[in-house]
């Protein structure tokens, strides 16, 4: 057993867990975040993608022992309170979801890609999304409005960063 | 009304999923919880001598290990099939018997033969490694079209030869004679590749037994509730219906491949009796591809007759399908009535023969997965139309349209009698969208730059919400084909739809509630759809083959009739009007031609405070209606591709996907829209990416996502759509099923677009870059030979 100390969606979290708990156990077994999925077991479907210290990562592949003292943020943890996340409403919007089980991942991946590539100041195209989801699998939707809701994403993410300048 | 039928709403389910709460069956946590993992058959075919679960026993945290034989004595029952088929020579089928865990011959890797209840999930999954077996490994069969040889491994002794059936429909000699005379004949074999379907959610099961009701519950990652509870308790044993509970909470996605009641159910709810816990077990991704139905494995031989104007004289087919190491709930009827059915196409064929031989193999069981047999056929026909046309020298468009149906309805020679649709106008706007006339320069440039374009079609029609009941129960059905349906109006006007259907992505919870709005004029937030769970909905058939939409909206109509005849009652004998001058607008219902009105919401309150309702009225605003359709529904579309291949490598990409469907009327076409993404989606996967491979010993080598190669999004483009709406006259919103049309009708427009750019007709799904690049090197090949 492995004693771990983090914080999670700005709270902090203490644990004591067997060392080969995965972080996506971690978080949906200790922490009941039931939020972030596992939809397969090599790290392909990006179901259980959250983000560590401001990077997206996929939980299912990093074991909680591993990140004591870390920043994770889930699914629950992205919305202002009632506001949604620009992600989560661009997704909402532009019918991004069916199933809704890959969405977590999917949302998760989305922010991470726009924060990137608008702090290298890159334009994302629908063209670098649909190459970014490479490690996201979604089976009901064709991607087709998942590539618009990140688009417009971007596009809100953008003038919010603008507008903060 | 904004939220009504045809309006973009957009998805009143949606916050819980985009927020991490929707509530999936892997999320719940009950009381006294305890995790399965199973032991598994490790080889295809087997005799099991002993089990040895000492060492698991003896782990820290192992309540249990249960088997097979333990099952049988307790009574539960063998697993059935839904669907019986005659062959052509008036026996019945045979089939191997499948018991939820084996009791003697495991006769498919992954085949369950104990199940290991402990503390946790980590616990169970390590004891199960650690119960011993010991058996003889048997010869296996594996491959379809080795199953029939002589001298096959017989995967069931009970069933001679491995033929679970041998059946036919149509008019074999018609055909005969119609291809002896004919102009031009086309023949071809095309395999249709085996898929795994993979939801993204696997499956799951939270099973609790309540010993002193001696009550059953089960979450379950279900498409259709009732029908599992059903045969849970009628055919298993598990317990009376009364006393078993099942809730298919939110469910990540299911393709068919959720319809059926597995083993693994089955045995929790045993194992939760058995071990007074509460009894949980998540199928990883590996166990999946191991356990879940896959889908098609067709090998087909097909022939088509043209006389010398290019009009289709006779289409035969001679088809084995694969049905696995057991019969699965609807496996029997895919391959038959689900596909022999529609080998018509959108075609007027004066005579159809198809012949299909289903077999058992050492693999996976094998059922519907979305489209179910229709794009199995469908490929077949559409390719054959497109190889015949280049063969001929003709125009591929033109020579469908020579051949189009052109008047409803019209009676096929196969069964099936299509109600509408309008072929032409439909292959027109799709040829508009895809710029077909362009499609000459565009090749050129791509030659240029040393690239090769192809245009390929598929012009499709399907037949979806199978019914009605009567006639599918003549044709072998073991259950009915209807949808019911509840209207709660409750004394606020805000109203409850409870519904038969099961959604796991079609985001009925939005489109049933236009279909509300649309008709009281009430907003679709007032609304809310109640469905998956047994103790709240009587009963239903659940959600598969586009059925929800033409038959369980169709329900929700018919109770909503019920519903508007009383409120009108209730506001006639109020506003002391004629009930026939009632009408109900925006939310009102009104005296016509006069100012004298009452509120929605004033209907429900004086339905149930009930001081003054019409002499002999029962209190209270509720109606039910169970709908059984007339027929099909039959959706059809025009789908055109094109690709660019580079021949040095074969990497193929789709650089523009057009599909243009008929789908009646639309209720939301951005749901709508969303299916036939996704549908074209799995169509390109089946032709150009998945495939579920096994060795000769029957060990699957294509068990992660590592080997069996899932559509990514820079796999797939986006999509250009358009609808040519011709309303079915058979049900009430004029609807045809819009959920499978994308998968039936995509992968032969893929294949005949490669094919084109190739110049190679000969090539089979999925067409790899090394499948692709072979074809081409074959061409190469024989035109040097020349």
């Amino acid at each position: 057993m492995t004693q771990i100390k983090m914080t999670v969606n700005g709270k902090s979290a203490t644990a004591d867990v067997p060392d080969n708990t995965l972080l996506s156990e971690f978080l949906r077994e200790n922490m009941r975040l039931t939020g972030t999925h596992v939809g397969c077991d090599t790290s392909q479907c990006g179901a259980c993608v959250v983000h560590v210290d401001g990077r997206a990562v996929k939980s299912c592949t990093v074991l909680a022992a591993s990140l004591e003292g870390a920043d994770v943020t889930t699914i629950e943890g992205i919305a202002n309170g009632k506001d949604l996340h620009p992600m989560q409403a661009a997704f909402k919007a532009n019918h991004g979801l069916q199933c809704g089980f890959c969405t977590p991942g999917m949302i998760m991946s989305g922010i991470d890609m726009v924060n990137r590539y608008q702090a290298e100041g890159q334009a994302l195209t629908a063209e670098a999304i649909r190459h970014e989801l490479e490690g996201n699998i979604c089976r009901c939707t064709g991607y087709h409005n998942i590539v618009k809701s990140i688009e417009d994403a971007a596009d809100e993410m953008s003038g919010m960063a603008q507008a903060a300048e | 009304m904004s939220d009504g039928i045809g309006a973009r709403v957009e998805r009143k389910e949606d916050k819980r999923f985009i927020t991490g709460k929707g509530k999936y069956t892997d999320d719940f946590r009950v009381d006294n919880q305890a995790y399965a993992a199973f032991v598994r058959c490790p080889v295809a075919n087997a005799k099991i001598n002993g089990i040895d679960a000492s060492a698991a026993l003896a782990m820290e945290g192992v309540i249990a290990v249960h088997t097979g034989p333990e099952m049988k004595e307790d009574g539960i029952g063998d697993l059935i099939t839904g669907w019986s088929i005659t062959s052509k020579d008036g026996s019945p089928m045979q089939c191997g018997v499948w018991s939820p865990m084996v009791t003697t011959y495991g006769r498919y890797v992954g085949d369950a033969i104990a199940i290991v209840v402990a503390e946790t999930q980590a616990i169970a999954r390590a004891a199960a490694e650690l119960v011993e077996l010991s058996y003889d490994e048997l010869p296996a069969t594996v491959q379809v079209e080795a199953a029939l040889a002589d001298g096959a491994a017989q995967v069931h002794e009970n069933v001679p030869g491995n033929m679970i059936y041998d059946w036919e429909i149509g008019d074999e000699a018609a055909v005969n004679d119609a291809l002896a005379g004919a102009h031009h004949v086309t023949e071809m074999r095309m395999v249709n590749n085996r898929l795994s379907p993979n939801p993204m959610e696997p499956r799951s099961a939270v099973a609790i037994f309540d010993e002193a009701e001696d009550h059953y519950t089960l979450y379950t990652t279900s498409q259709n509730p009732h029908v599992a509870r059903l045969v849970l308790s009628a055919f298993y044993n598990v317990a009376p219906e009364h006393k078993l509970r099942v809730i298919a909470p939110d469910v990540g996605g299911g393709f068919g491949s959720k319809i059926y009641i597995y083993p693994e159910e089955i045995t929790c709810l045993w194992a939760s009796m058995k071990t007074g816990r509460s009894v949980k077990w998540t199928s990883d991704r590996t166990e999946a591809f191991l356990t879940d139905a896959h889908g098609r494995d067709h090998v087909t031989k097909a022939t088509m007759g043209f006389d010398a104007n290019g009009r289709i004289v006779g289409f035969k087919t001679d088809t084995l399908a694969n049905l696995g190491a057991y019969v699965s709930l609807f496996a029997t009827v895919t391959p038959t009535y689900l596909h022999g059915t529609l080998l018509s196409g959108c075609y007027d064929m004066p005579a159809i023969y198809g012949n299909v031989k289903a077999v058992h193999t050492n693999t996976v069981p094998v059922d519907a997965y979305r489209g179910a047999g229709r794009p199995e056929a469908t490929y077949t026909i559409e390719r054959m139309i497109e190889t015949a046309a280049r063969e001929m020298g003709m125009d591929p468009a033109e020579l469908r349209r020579k051949n189009f149906i052109n008047e409803f309805p019209y009676q096929t020679q196969v069964i099936l009698q299509y109600d509408s649709g309008d072929y032409h106008k439909t292959l027109d706007m799709a040829e508009e969208i895809a710029d077909v006339a362009g499609f000459a320069a565009r090749r050129a440039e791509a030659a240029a730059r040393g690239k090769l374009r192809g245009l390929g079609y598929s012009t499709f029609v399907e037949a979806c919400g199978i019914a009605p009941s009567a006639a599918v129960g003549s044709l072998g059905a073991a259950v009915g084909l209807w949808e019911s349906a509840e209207v709660r109006v409750n004394p606020v006007g805000s109203v409850e739809i409870l519904t038969g259907c099961h959604s796991h992505g079609q985001g009925h919870e939005t489109t049933f509630a236009q279909v509300v709005s649309d008709r009281l004029g009430i907003p679709v937030d007032n609304v809310s759809i109640v469905h998956g769970d047994t103790d709240k909905v009587q009963f239903g058939m659940g959600t598969y083959g586009s059925r929800s939409g033409p038959v369980g909206m169709s329900a929700i109509v018919k109770a909503l009739d019920k519903v508007e005849a009383k409120a009108k009652k209730i506001a006639a004998h109020t506003l002391e009007a004629s009930e026939d001058d009632i009408v109900i607008e925006n939310g009102e219902v009104k005296v016509a031609g006069t100012d004298k009105s009452m509120a929605w919401h004033e209907i429900g309150l004086a339905a149930y405070i009930a001081h003054n309702l019409p002499e002999g009225m029962e209190p209270g605003l509720k109606e039910a209606a169970f709908y059984d359709p007339l027929n099909f529904s039959f959706p059809a579309g025009a789908l055109i591709c094109e690709v660019e291949v580079d021949p040095d490598t074969g990497v193929t990409d789709i650089v523009k996907f057009t599909a243009v469907d008929d789908f009646g009327n639309i209720i939301n076409p951005n749901i709508v829209e969303g299916q036939v993404h996704g549908g074209v989606t799995q169509g390109i996967g089946q032709a150009m990416l998945e495939q579920v491979v096994y060795d000769d010993s029957g060990q699957m080598i294509t068990g992660s996502y590592m080997d069996y190669c899932m559509p990514r999004a820079d796999d797939v483009p986006s999509y250009a759509l358009d609808h040519n709406a011709t309303p079915s006259p058979l049900n009430p919103l004029g609807i045809k099923g819009c959920g499978e049309a994308g998968a039936i009708g995509s992968p032969p427009a893929v294949i005949n677009a490669i094919t084109d750019a190739i110049g190679n007709n000969d090539l089979q799904m999925p067409a790899t870059p090394l499948a692709v690049w072979t074809a081409l090197q074959n061409v190469k090949t024989s035109m040097a030979a020349e």
